[in-house]
Order: C-alpha cells, then structure tokens, then sequence
C-alpha cells in the first residue's frame, strides 16, 4: 500500500489552481487578441495625437500692409490661450486661401483710418474672433497714443506688466489638458480591465461547476482555496495586462512627445492604475466568484453577475462624462471615495491631478477595510452554492450552510 | 487501527425534510472490492460525496485505518464522480498533471504517473489533445485515470461502469481488480448487478438511505432460498406438489423449478423425480444477486404499501 505523505499546504494549492488560471489565460486567444488590440489602438492614438496636435488652432494670413500685426497676432492669440500661426500673403491670393479653407482669416487694412478687416470664408471662431477684437483695441488704443503724443511702445510695455495678484481663499489645482487626457485612458483602461476579467472570473467558476470537475477538485482541496486561486491567477493574468498597456501607452506618449506632462506623473499614474486596478479587481472578483457560483449555466452568468457590474459601469460613467470638464466635480469626489465607486473613479482623480492625499488615503483604506469582509461573505457563498447544481440557487439560501 | 479499512459509520443525512441517509454503515476492508447497489436515489451518491468530504453529514464519521477522515488523508482517496468532470478545454495530459499535483504529487511524478495510467487506460496518444474532443468512452477512460493517477489508497467510483462498452468494461474490471489485489480498499456503485457478481468479495444494498444487505457475495445468494431444477421428461404436471417442505416455482414443459424450504430433504425430492421415469437434469441453484436484489426492493414496495 503507498502511504506516502501527501500533505499540500493551503497556498501551494491557492498556487497550484492560480498557475492553471494563469497558463489557461495567457494562451487563451481572447487574452491575446484584446492585448494586442488594446496596444494597438493605444499606440495608434498616440500616433493620431502626434499628428493632429502640435499644430496651431487656426491660421491667420496678413498681408504686406498688415504684416506689422503678425506678431501682436500671436501674441495676443496665446494670451487667451488660443495658438495661431501667421503667414504673410498678398491680399488677393490671401482670399482665394480663405475661400479655400487653407486660411482662417485674413488681417487687412480698410486703408483709411487704420481700422481692421477681417475676410473669413463664413464666420470667425469665436477665439480667434476673441484674440483679434483685443488686438483691434489695441491698434486703437497705439493710434491715441500716437496722437496724444505718446510712445505707444512704452504704453504697451506698461499694460503688459500690469496684473492683478491673486489670492486664493482656496487653492485651485493647476489642472493640465496633458492630465486630463492621461485621466481618461486610465479610467478607460481599469474599466476594461475590471469588466473583463471581472467577468472572466465569474465564467471560470461556472465553467468548472457546468463540467462538474468542481467535484474532483473540492475532494482535494477547500473552496475558499479555489476561489483565492482562481482570483489571484485571472488577477495576475489581468495585472501583467495592464502593466504592458500601460506600460507601452506612457512610453508611446513620453516618446512621441505627445503628453506635454512630466515623466514623474506618468509614472505616478501607472503606479496608481496598478494599485487600483488590484484593489478593484480583488473587490469585485470575490463578488462575481460567488455570484457566479449560484447559476449552473454560462447563459446565465450575465444576468447574475449584472447587479454588481452595474457598480463598475456607474462609477465609469459618471467619471468619463463628468471628470474631464470638471475635475473638482463634488459628485465625482464624494462617490470616488466610497468603495463601490471608487475603483473607476479614483484612478482617474489621481491621474488628472489635485486629490488630496487624505481623500486617496481614504479611499484605499476603505477598500482594504471592505475586502476581508468581503472575502469571508464571498467564501461563504461560493463554498455552500458552488455543489448546487441546476437551478440558481437563491442568495438566501448560499448564505445557509447546506 | 492499522488495518487499511475504509470505514462508513453511522451517516446521516437529510436535506430539508428528505431523509437521504440513515445510519448508514459499512466497511471496505483492505484488498477488496465492494459493490454499493441500490435503485435511484437510494443513496449511494450522497454516501460516496460524504466520504470525500464534498458534502458534510449530519451525523455519522467516515474512518479510514481507524481514524477519522480529513482532507489531507482525504488525497489518498481516487474518486470518480457521477457526474462526470473534467475541465472541456484542457488537454488531457495537461488537466491528469494537474490533478495528481491537487492530491500532493510532485510535478515530475505527476508527469511520471499520468505517463503510466494513459498509457495503461489506452489514452496515451490523446495526450495533447483537449478532453472535449475525445469520443466518451475515452472521456472515461481519462476520467478513471484521473482518479487514478495520484496512486490512492483508497478507491471510491460511482458508477464507474455506466456507458462503458464492453472492451473498457474489461479495461475497468481488471484495473479494479488489480487495485484490490494491492491491498486497498475498493467501493464502486454500480447497477449492473451481474458484474458486482462477478467482480466483487462483497456487496452491500441500500435502500432508502438504510444498509438493508451487506455481506460476501456467495453468502447472500446462499441465504437465500434454495432451489432445484429438476428436468423429468415422463413426468406428469404436479409431481413434485406432494413433497414436504417443498414449493413449486416454476413448470415449463419438463422443467420444474421447485423451492426447497427449511429442512426439506433435496434427495427425497429425487426419489420422487426418479420414480415419474428418467431424470436427465438434476441441480441445486442459488438465486443471482439480481433475484436478491430484487427481492430487496419488493419488500420494500410491500413495506410501502402496508
């Protein structure tokens, strides 16, 4: 008779299930094929950014007459925050390009009091009409001047300095369009990624419950082994994901020079994507083990786990529709601290900058206050439904011990 | 202690007001085969989830070598489910390895041990290839591997011979046997009374969640009534009607099956055949396990029924 010791500590099963997870994964074609595409699409955003930016917002031509104001142009442009780029044409050629769109606007001279035209093709950008309205007072302004006997230069020098000192009662977050941008890939990134695996989770524990090898595996091992294996190997497979994307999305970005922000928040950002992308994914796996637990089919996967997906989806939503315009958004801090919500909010917060460290601070520990609670009630589900095959079994009845 | 026995004591089970098992009892010794049969929903399955701890008793322990089952010595039981489970997208050798390392092998024995048992079952050169495209029977066949390929110490299957053709049949049987013959214990549920016959050193039937039958084989059938066939050509009907101690079964032509009961004298019974004319045919037989069976279950419909 063999007798031999056949003793297996809990985590070398947690690591022998996370292992298979973790191999079946990452030779899966879906994995594969949502990787690469992802990478793709990122790279290729970055390339499309590289292209369409880095230009100016509009072109203004001046002609011969008007060709003093190029420079008083872009200056008074960039001050309202609009980039012009000036180029000098003669008048008639200057419209043909208006008319063709290749120009914006064209400066002219009405010839007798020194007073500004401007030919479009239909309407001025409300900018640009902007920059060239303060530009028009200015002339004014230089022609009094002048008339008054004053050099105009001098005047202009003297206006330029003048400014108001600001005091903030609150400071206000230098908020930059750089972050802003960072913000919004990483909301969508940890979305994806929680959606996905989340729900990769979820088809695992049905998978092995509707092959019934859920029988096999727990003469050997315990469920909670199972279920921590099975989240820790799907979480892995989920971690490396996201560390390659983003990953390869920063360094894209950096190299590319797209990201006008510095290497430091970048990095920041990923580290933070990271963290949350674990917290998240341990938070909502273990609630769509046991979800996933009490049906028998994989057609019925969606409908259970839909309740606590909704929860991913909210928080996603109301951070890509409002965040972007209003980072200091109430709603969108107040819920990016609770639990639940703070997953897909949180990370894009810290990406666009201006959370204060007790919020982030908060947040997390909130999260890691909810997850052993959640690991023991997820145990407890998974372990008394995972054996009820056929019909779903009712919450109720999981949360009794059969 | 020490014996190797697999011990089932006093389990008990009910889910909600349905009472799955009561006080069931039994023991595998070391180095036999025991057949578990009953009719559907008897309780055979629930007995076998018991025993590898995939379903908790109500009151009862399972015992092996004399103490008390936990998970650890749990791996050295091979278990072969009912309902047939193994991972449809995972190549068999791959998911074999696997499973022998859940029951505490090291990879290369795994590796080793799931070379060995394929080979043996006849599935090596489906190795590479996923579970879901093999034919059923060698699902079977990867299925018995899988409890199998840890080297137990112990053997629990649950219908192992259920839509096995008759050559696996054969495959099934003889790794069985050989099994026992190492000197472990063997349980297998089976309904397909004349291979427990044939294969097992004891038998046990339950009905009802209740171990009604237990004992060796050749010991139940002779508890039984005993019977005689007699074949008396020239014998007129009713012959045998006069005997004491003596019921007439059956009378098909010249063949008559007669029931002998307590103390009732089988040569008395020849005299009598011998003096209708020749006796070309003259047996004793003992009912089959399939009539024990049977009679099993009537009483119970009887018992039903009262």
């Amino acid at each position: 008779m063999t007798n031999t010791d056949v003793r297996l500590g809990s985590w070398e099963a947690v690591g022998l299930v996370a292992s298979r997870e973790v191999k079946t994964k990452m030779r899966s074609k879906a994995f594969i094929i949502t990787t690469v595409a992802t990478l793709v699409l990122l790279v290729g955003f970055a390339l499309v950014m590289k292209l369409v930016g880095g230009g100016s917002d509009a072109t203004v031509g001046v002609t011969t007459q008007t060709g003093a104001l190029a420079e008083p142009v872009k200056a008074t442009a960039s001050r309202i925050g609009v980039s012009v780029d000036v180029k000098t044409v003669d008048e008639k050629a200057g419209r043909s390009q208006v008319a063709d769109g290749s120009l914006d606007a064209l400066v002219v001279s009405d010839g007798t009091d020194g007073k500004l035209r401007v030919v479009v093709k239909k309407d001025l950008d409300g900018n640009l009409r902007d920059a060239l309205n303060v530009l028009a007072g200015q002339v004014a302004l230089n022609v009094s001047i002048a008339d008054l006997g004053g050099d105009p230069a001098q005047v202009q020098a003297a206006v330029a300095k003048a400014s108001v000192d600001v005091e903030p009662l609150e400071k206000p977050y230098p908020y930059q369009s750089g972050q802003l941008v960072l913000g919004i890939v990483a909301g969508i990134l940890i979305y994806m990624s929680l959606l996905l695996n989340g729900q990769m989770v979820a088809q695992g524990v049905v998978e092995e419950k509707s092959s019934r090898v859920v029988e096999l595996l727990l003469s050997t091992i315990r469920p909670w082994q199972l279920m921590a294996g099975k989240v820790l190997g799907i979480g892995f497979v989920g971690l490396v994901q996201m560390v390659v994307i983003g990953g390869v999305g920063i360094v894209a970005a950096l190299g590319l020079d797209v990201l006008s922000i510095s290497t430091s928040a970048a990095v920041g950002t990923v580290v933070w994507l990271v963290v949350w992308y674990l917290l998240g994914f341990v938070m909502y796996s273990l609630v769509f083990a046991a979800l996933g637990a009490l049906v028998s089919r994989q057609e019925d996967v969606g409908g259970v786990i839909t309740p606590a997906l909704m929860f991913v989806i909210v928080g996603y939503v109301i951070g890509i529709s409002v965040l972007p315009s209003d980072p200091d958004n109430t709603l969108a801090e107040v819920l990016s601290v609770i639990p639940v919500f703070a997953p897909t909010l949180m990370p894009m917060r810290l990406a666009m900058g201006g959370v204060p460290v007790w919020e982030a601070v908060v947040s997390v520990g909130l999260v890691l206050a909810l997850i052993p609670a959640l690991v023991w009630l997820s145990g407890r589900i998974y372990a008394n439904a995972v054996m009820r095959s056929g019909a779903r079994v009712k919450l109720k009845d999981a949360l009794r011990p059969a | 202690m020490g014996d190797g026995r697999l011990e089932i004591d006093h389990i008990s089970k009910r889910y909600g007001d349905v009472v799955a098992l009561q006080n069931t009892t039994f023991d595998v010794r070391a180095g036999e085969l025991f057949g578990f049969v009953g009719s559907n929903g008897a309780g055979k399955t629930t007995t076998m989830r018991i025993t590898l701890g995939v379903l908790a008793a109500d009151a009862g322990e399972v015992r092996w070598d004399g103490e008390r089952i936990t998970l650890d010595t749990r791996r050295h039981i091979g278990y072969m489910p009912e309902e047939r489970g193994l991972y449809p997208k995972m190549k068999v050798g791959e998911q074999l390895v696997y499973l022998a390392r859940m029951h505490g092998l090291s990879a290369q024995d795994a590796k080793r041990s799931m070379a060995e048992w394929t080979e043996r079952l006849g599935v090596a050169h489906r190795q590479g290839d996923d579970v879901q495209n093999l034919s059923l029977g060698n699902q079977q066949r990867v299925q018995l591997a899988a409890a199998l390929v840890h080297n137990p110490s112990i053997l629990v299957l649950d219908e192992p011979f259920s839509g096995l053709d008759p050559i696996a049949v054969d495959v099934m049987s003889k790794v069985l046997l050989d099994k026992a013959a190492e000197g472990i214990p063997v349980v297998f549920s089976s309904h397909q009374l004349e291979l427990v016959e044939r294969l097992c050193h004891r038998v046990g039937i339950i009905r009802n969640g209740e171990m009604v039958t237990i004992g060796e084989v050749d010991e139940l059938r002779s508890s039984g009534a005993a019977e005689l066939v007699v074949v008396a050509p020239n014998a007129a009907d009713g012959w045998a009607s006069g005997l004491a101690g003596v019921t007439v079964r059956e009378q098909e032509g010249s063949r008559t099956v007669l029931e002998l009961g307590d103390g009732a004298d089988d040569q008395a019974v020849l005299h009598a055949a011998l003096a209708t004319g020749p006796v070309t045919e003259f047996s004793r037989r003992r009912p089959s396990l399939t009539e024990l069976y049977r009679e099993v279950v009537t009483q119970e419909t009887e018992e039903d029924a009262a």
